[in-house]
């Protein structure tokens, strides 16, 4: 009765139906390179050790501008994160001044159950300073993404690429290039980034090698280089995982759901037909 | 069929006591268990419950969302954005929401094109089908208004763009842009009256289904090969031969479901929609999601004046290409149902298909995007030409010039010689119709 032309002429039609979303990105793709994250795939996970990289990154560099109102201190220590531990953001938490209209003179040290407390700029300062106000960093990752040629974009829902944002992100903060390549006007207070669209982007190359110093590796860990490259790679998981901060237990319950609608499906297929073979 | 002998003997003395006061489960044996449908159905008339059981599946999932979502400019974005991360079971709730929404488009469609070949718009079941495309048009408009309510920068866009739409109709246009605003442009007022209509209409859906169903269960299934039921030797009860075919086919169906939802969750959306709404920044290439995309290429292909203005006329070309659906049942001439007895219409029900998905490609590209030596804005006109031909010229015609191979008999004879006898039939063949 089951016909497999009938559900591989579905796959296709569906495939058609649903492939012209993906087309719809704008960005140029043609220097980004798609990196091999720690996350991607159905059995991607967050390496923490990266995450905690990354996050100093954020820290020490990216937060003087861009804020991250959706992050909270406690999901720093949260499972699938970067995992710090209780003490650890507690005492980092209290090195921060959060705005409290309930307490006498209106500031008192950040919780862990507080949110990311923003740059300490103003947006009109941070505007004067850069021509537009830096983005928020909260979903950065998941509102930027790469475009793939056409027709290869039809694999991104076979392989269920999603890693777009931190690709753009590693190329971007890899991409500046001083003095531009000629024939590259750039205003006044603008630099050239070969991966922005238009090329000219109003933030200065914010990494530069051996800007940030990682905290010597715990016990059989392994030193990473101070380099421009591997800075931006750990911010680019830290941003990934501040956008979608719960992606590998929703992969990890993924696969779960997954192998049960297939056994399921299996059992179901058995049931049908036994019922119809006494059709006909 | 309606009306036949129902089978209920109530046993115990409760179910003869509601029996005699509300016959419930009498109804429901005769409408959702002994319903007798048509043996020969394939896997495309399962997307029929597919649809069913995912309406139910975005109703609950959305019930759940609205409790903790935020109808207000300054707090929508951030709203959803936590529900995926304070929210127990929100990072997965949202995607099931959101992935939700596309799958049930993609069932739609094929729900669609399936009547379409097999013919399942022709009397007696018109009725069934207009309440199909009515079920289409307020499905459309939940999803869109849906699309808004995460207030990124695609919602808030899509929002700008499609009302516009209405301030092309001659004197009611600005009026009607106004009302559905709620002002003069998308703002607060929008995004309340948008939520509330987002959880008003899957109910109001929920009940043309009810309608759609009824519809059905009176003239019967329609079936593959488009000959009537002529006895009960054709048909199998409902339950539990359909109520576990399509169940089966749900499950197979939330296969890629899930995939998307768990693994993929934002890859059918625009990473645009990211960015909070920002009436001041207009993103470089605003698109609607995907299942509107052959709707919005027709509206853009037109981009000429004829007459009327080219704002106005998009506007007819686009409202036309599903208010046309409505009158499929008289346009196609032919008496024969089903596709696979007619050679020459076959030929143009894929090329529809085929333009359908072009210009669904078509959509997503900018217009002056270069298609050979031609543009996307150039070839686009000869899709929506295509698009309204089918149903004004070819399916009127096709009716009167075609000649149909023979029917078989019966379900039951062609269900005996197998369908791929039926197909190469033997001319001899006593024609049914």
């Amino acid at each position: 009765m089951i016909k497999l032309s009938t559900i591989i002429a579905a796959a296709v039609l569906g495939l058609g139906l649903a492939a012209p979303a993906i087309a719809q990105e704008g960005h140029e793709s043609a220097t980004i390179q798609r990196q091999s994250w720690s996350f991607s795939g159905p059995f991607g996970k967050f390496d923490e050790n990266q995450l905690q990289r990354g996050f100093q990154v954020f820290r020490e560099v990216c937060a003087g501008c861009h804020s991250a109102r959706l992050l909270a201190f406690r999901n720093l220590e949260e499972e699938g994160g970067p995992s710090f531990t209780e003490g650890q953001v507690k005492a980092l938490a209290a090195e921060y001044t959060v705005n409290d209209p309930t307490v006498e003179g209106g500031t008192r040290k950040a919780l862990p159950s507080d949110r990311w407390p923003g740059t300490g700029q103003s947006d009109a300062d941070l505007k004067a300073a850069f021509g537009i106000v830096p983005p928020d960093f909260s979903v950065i990752a998941k509102a930027r993404s790469v475009a793939t040629p056409t027709p290869w974009w039809i694999l991104n829902y076979f392989t269920g690429y999603s890693e777009g944002g931190p690709d753009y992100i590693h190329a971007l903060l890899n991409g500046y290039q001083d003095p531009p390549p000629e024939g590259a006007e750039i205003p006044e207070g603008k630099y050239y980034n070969a991966v922005f669209p238009g090329h000219a982007i109003g933030m200065p190359p914010p990494l530069s090698d051996g800007a940030v110093t990682y905290a010597e590796p715990a016990e059989g860990g392994v030193a990473v280089p101070l380099t421009v490259e591997q800075y931006s790679e750990d911010v680019s998981a830290f941003l990934m995982w501040l956008a979608d901060p719960h992606q590998v237990a929703r992969k990890e319950a993924g696969f779960r759901v997954l192998l049960f609608i297939l056994l399921f499906a299996g059992i179901m297929y058995g049931v049908k037909n036994r019922l119809w073979s006494r059709i006909h | 069929m309606a009306g036949h002998e129902s089978s209920y003997n109530p046993t115990n003395v409760v179910e003869k006591w509601l029996d005699d006061r509300l016959p419930i489960i009498r109804w429901s044996k005769v409408h959702l268990m002994d319903y007798p449908t048509p043996k020969n159905l394939n896997y495309w008339w399962t997307f029929g419950a597919i649809l069913v059981i995912m309406l139910v599946s975005q109703i609950v999932t959305g019930i759940v969302l609205a409790m903790h979502f935020t109808p207000q400019v300054n707090l929508a974005f951030d709203s959803v954005q936590l529900i995926r991360r304070d929210v127990n079971g929100g990072s997965i709730i949202q995607p099931l929401h959101a992935v939700g929404a596309s799958m049930f488009f993609f069932a739609l469609y094929i729900h669609i094109f399936r009547g379409l070949y097999f013919g399942s718009y022709k009397a007696p079941r018109e009725v069934l089908w207009i309440l199909g495309v009515i079920i289409f048009l307020l499905s459309m408009a939940t999803a869109f208004m849906g699309y808004v309510l995460p207030w990124g920068q695609m919602s808030y866009w899509a929002a700008a763009v499609i009302t516009n739409i209405f301030a092309a109709i001659p004197i009611v246009g600005d009026p009607i842009l106004q009302l559905l605003r709620g002002g003069f442009a998308v703002d607060n007022p929008t995004l309340n009256r948008f939520f509330t209509l987002h959880y008003l209409l899957p109910f109001i859906i929920a009940a043309v289904v009810a309608l759609h169903i009824w519809a059905l269960h009176v003239p019967g299934n329609n079936n593959p090969i488009g000959v009537e039921v002529k006895s009960e030797r054709d048909t199998v009860a409902f339950h539990p031969y359909y109520t576990m075919k399509d169940f089966f086919a749900f499950v197979v169906f939330c296969i890629p479901f899930a995939w998307f939802a768990f693994f993929a969750p934002d890859i059918l959306g625009h990473p645009d929609n990211f960015i909070q709404a920002n009436p001041l920044v207009t993103p470089p290439h605003i698109v609607p999601e995907w299942y509107f995309l052959p709707f919005y290429a027709i509206l853009r292909a037109i981009d000429f004046n004829f007459i009327l203005d080219s704002k106005l006329l998009g506007v007819i070309a686009f409202g036309g290409s599903i208010l046309i659906l409505f009158f499929v049942p008289w346009l196609d001439t032919s008496k024969v149902r089903s596709g696979t007895f007619r050679p020459a219409f076959k030929w143009f029900y894929w090329l529809f298909v085929l333009n359908f998905l072009i210009l669904m490609y078509f959509g997503a590209q900018t217009p002056d995007t270069p298609v050979g030596p031609w543009t996307v804005a150039d070839v686009s006109k000869l899709n929506v030409v295509y698009y309204f031909a089918y149903f004004i010229v070819i399916l009127p015609l096709l009716g009167r010039f075609e000649r149909p191979r023979p029917l078989p008999s019966s379900i039951s004879e062609a269900v005996l010689t197998e369908p791929i006898a039926v197909s190469g039939a033997d001319p001899a063949m006593p024609t049914a119709r």
